[in-house]
């Protein structure tokens, strides 16, 4: 009992990081990114080349997965988002874009990585057991850099300049606008945030779970999951809704067989819109 | 009403694809072959169209093709019904699904209709893999018979198609279904119900205070959406004479979606031109192997950058093939 809490609390805490990212984008941009998932598996990868195959450490690692997807993010944004934002009639052209640039990363990684399923060695070996309840240091280490990032996301856009400018404009573009906050930098700036946040959840959990190409969509549906519980676009939706698809998922795991978890999931899911379709923390329609 | 040129137009239009189409390609079984899964899929691609018509973004058709699919193989092999039967029940079923999910789900907007829809694709899949004891789970179900003959007072009115040139009969097939679809979309859109979906696109709350049943409009319209991801899904089952679990995957629900948004939202006949333009192309590029992905999402990504408002908001002066689903223009014509 006590070890499906605690794998509750993993989960949780690594879908919560890839939760925020998505929900960021969404806010600032109106912009549901498709690509949320390949850029994961992307972060893995390259964690996984830096840290696996080249053997540097794996600090160095996470770090060249959050300058690789910073500058995936800038792309996205500036060469994709924008022109098309600016352009189309209706705001759904963007969603065209986006699963447009979920296949195109996705091809891409496949191209470069290969279709093989991909590990690296624990980070650091041991477990810790308490109680009935077995917790290995390298998932321990994993949940407390994750904490740490989603605490530093909070502190970065609760208390710096730059995270007052883009809550700014999530809340309102055109009157951020007028503030003198320059939209087009901080859109980039978001995007940039939001996809690596992505990218170090992958690099995070190559060292547990592994990765491989295919798993992109998967992972989208996840993240879509989660902010469709904590509502779309708000902060402490996405990580509450993390920690809710971890446990429901740890829990299902345990009394239920293969597939039927999601299954479970997906009906209480429908279930649960139909009463709050704005799911717990969103505006009505955000 | 339509004019001249464009009549014209669809015309000309209708004469290569029944008779010039099937009579060039009646021994090339791979391109016959092709522009039936084409048009089959642009009968789907219609469907998706539909919600968008009344403001949902669509990213579940893939379930009701694989309902419809199901459905179709269960009443073809289980029960014994004949194609023809099964084919419309198929899509009764995808229908009556989609109303009983339809009217919690439509009451969400934008986003989150987006989400749940594409979730939808998801669980239709998890369903088809646990309900073990009806849709025998991955295995599938196999050996589904081709469609038999249809005779009336011992007149052949479609030959059993075991007999015949099996890719040529389903080409025609195809083709009348994707007439149908298209025809009774165009009539659709023109009439008072078409005119109050477009309400709903506008502004669902305006159209409710003025009488508008906008909660049973919505469901309607994803019903009919639907039936017709059950048409398809059944007809891919039988060309296909199997159905699993994985048939329509969450991949194939985000396809329809491009397709329709690619040939343009604004337009009837958007999906046909989406469909086409999107499926041939990726067809055309399967020589370049692990590059097809690849260069097809760039160009994916490309048109959209350069015409975001898909391809048939490109105005060639005279050829009214994009009409446009507008009431305005339809009265004024």
């Amino acid at each position: 009992m006590e070890q499906v809490i605690i794998n509750g609390i993993y989960s949780g805490m690594q879908y919560a990081l890839i939760a925020l990212g998505l929900t960021l984008i969404f806010a600032l941009m109106g912009v549901l990114n498709f690509a949320h998932g390949q850029m994961y598996v992307l972060g893995g990868f390259v964690t996984y080349y830096v840290y696996g195959v080249m053997g540097l450490p794996f600090v160095v690692g996470l770090a060249a997965t959050a300058a690789t997807l910073a500058l995936v993010g800038v792309f996205f944004e500036f060469v994709i988002f924008r022109r098309v934002l600016k352009l189309s009639v209706r705001e759904e052209s963007t969603m065209l874009v986006a699963a447009g640039g979920a296949l195109f990363l996705e091809s891409l990684v496949l191209i470069i990585f290969g279709e093989k399923h991909r590990g690296v060695p624990s980070v650091i070996s041991g477990v810790w057991k308490v109680g009935d309840a077995y917790m290995p240091y390298g998932r321990l280490l994993v949940v407390a850099m994750s904490a740490l990032l989603i605490g530093g996301f909070i502190l970065f856009m609760q208390y710096t300049r730059q995270g007052r400018a883009l809550r700014a404009l999530a809340q309102d573009r055109e009157a951020a606008q007028i503030q003198g906050v320059n939209v087009d930098n901080y859109s980039m700036l978001g995007f940039a945030i939001g996809a690596t946040l992505a990218g170090l959840a992958g690099g995070l959990l190559v060292s547990i779970s592994g990765v491989n190409s295919g798993l992109g969509t998967w992972i989208s549906i996840k993240a879509f999951i989660m902010v469709m519980i904590g509502g779309a676009g708000v902060v402490p939706g996405a990580i509450i809704g993390g920690f809710i698809l971890g446990m429901l998922e740890s829990v299902g795991y345990t009394v239920l067989p293969g597939g039927e978890t999601y299954l479970v999931i997906f009906v209480a899911l429908i279930a649960f819109l139909a009463i709050r379709p704005q799911g717990l923390m969103g505006k009505p329609w955000g | 009403m339509p004019n001249q040129r464009s009549l014209i137009a669809v015309g000309v239009a209708l004469v290569i694809y029944l008779i010039v189409l099937p009579a060039l390609l009646a021994d090339k079984p791979y391109f016959l072959g092709v522009l039936t899964t084409a048009s089959v899929l642009s009968v789907i691609a219609a469907g998706v169209w539909l919600t968008f018509f009344i403001g949902r973004i669509n990213i579940g058709q893939g379930a009701f093709a694989l309902v419809g699919g199901y459905a179709a193989a269960i009443l073809m092999t289980k029960l014994g019904f004949s194609f023809w039967i099964a084919m419309p029940l198929a899509g009764l079923t995808a229908a009556l699904v989609s109303i009983v999910i339809g009217i919690p789900i439509l009451r969400l907007r934008g986003v989150y209709f987006a989400m749940i829809s594409l979730s939808l694709t998801e669980t239709a899949r998890l369903s088809a893999q646990s309900f073990r004891s009806v849709t025998e789970g991955a295995k599938g179900i196999v050996n589904i018979p081709l469609p038999g003959a249809v005779e009336i007072f011992g007149f052949t009115l479609i030959p059993d198609f075991s007999t015949v040139d099996k890719h040529l009969a389903f080409y025609f097939l195809a083709a009348i279904l994707l007439i149908a679809t298209f025809a009774a979309m165009y009539r659709l859109v023109n009439s008072r119900i078409g005119w109050l979906f477009k309400s709903l696109q506008q502004n669902e709350e305006l159209a409710s205070s003025v009488g508008v049943d906008i909660a049973r409009l919505r469901v309607i319209a994803y019903a009919i959406s639907s039936f017709l991801g059950g048409i398809g899904g059944a007809f891919f089952v039988a060309a296909q004479q199997s159905v699993y679990p994985a048939s329509f995957q969450i991949q194939d629900s985000i396809y329809f979606m491009l397709y329709t948004f690619l040939g343009g939202l604004g337009y009837v006949f958007g999906p046909i031109v989406g469909t086409f333009v999107l499926f041939l192309s990726f067809e055309f590029l399967h020589g370049l192997n692990e590059y097809q992905p690849l260069i097809y999402s760039i160009i994916m990504i490309a048109l959209m950058l350069w015409l975001p408002n898909g391809l048939l908001s490109i105005r060639l002066p005279g050829w009214g093939l994009g009409t446009k689903a507008n009431p305005e223009r339809a009265r004024g014509a």
